[in-house]
């Protein structure tokens, strides 16, 4: 085709005046050369697609908004583009840096994940379970003060009133029931650690 | 032990954009228009 041969200046003008075939022989023309330099700064493909797209989005906008300046050559505009946004990446990435995984690097090597695994969640349930299998052992006033403390967040004011017993009373139920817990689990041996 | 006749290649192959980012690029470009009322561009981009 005889437009492929057109120089760069002409292309322009025709792409200007609504050829878009003009541009994708710009594009054509000129990407390898375009692409390279900027893939020989970032060093990353995908985000060397991304400038290139940006320059040409840059371009686009320019030419259809008729602020080209025909006074320099169109290869150096666009390269002096596409450094710009080269410059701008960096900037950016020196604020977020954006780390890839690899071989040697893996991201959750620095980022740990605190929420309990599988394993440590049964054995808390299964703790928990063995738990309340022991209150069911103890005598009723020790189990009702240690459940209204433990399992409904009561202080031992509203337990001295709601089961009608002094502060003292509850506070001392408190104590034989823990002391009774300790004695059953100590008697079993019965492991309840996570 | 047989020989390996064939050459490595000397030159990196040439650095391309991706084919969707060329295409991205020509259909944005058909799609787009730039209308300039007074100092201010307006865009439209066309389905």
């Amino acid at each position: 085709m005889a437009t492929t041969q057109l120089p760069d200046a002409l292309l322009v003008r025709n792409y200007i005046d609504g050829d878009e075939n003009a541009l994708a022989i710009l594009i054509k023309r000129h990407q390898s050369k375009i692409y390279g330099f900027i893939y020989s700064k970032i060093l990353d493909r995908d985000v060397a697609d991304d400038v290139f797209q940006d320059t040409f989005i840059k371009v686009i906008k320019t030419l259809k908004s008729n602020s080209y300046n025909e006074e320099g050559k169109f290869l150096p505009w666009v390269i002096r583009i596409s450094h710009n946004l080269v410059i701008d990446y960096f900037r950016k990435n020196k604020k977020m840096p954006m780390h890839r995984e690899t071989e040697e690097f893996s991201i959750f090597s620095i980022m740990t994940d605190n929420s309990p695994n599988i394993e440590s969640r049964i054995i808390t349930e299964q703790v928990e379970s063995d738990l309340l299998r022991l209150i069911e052992e103890l005598p009723d006033d020790q189990k009702e003060v240690l459940e209204m403390r433990i399992y409904q967040d009561l202080s031992f004011k509203e337990i001295a009133d709601l089961t009608d017993v002094s502060i003292n009373t509850a506070l001392g139920r408190m104590r034989y029931a823990l002391m009774n817990l300790r004695r059953i689990i100590e008697k079993n041996q019965i492991i309840l650690t996570n | 032990m047989a020989k390996l006749y064939t050459k490595k290649k000397k030159a990196t192959p040439k650095m391309l954009p991706k084919k969707e980012t060329v295409n991205f690029l020509l259909n944005y470009s058909k799609a787009l228009r730039i209308v300039k009322i007074g100092d201010v561009n307006f865009e439209t981009i066309a389905n």
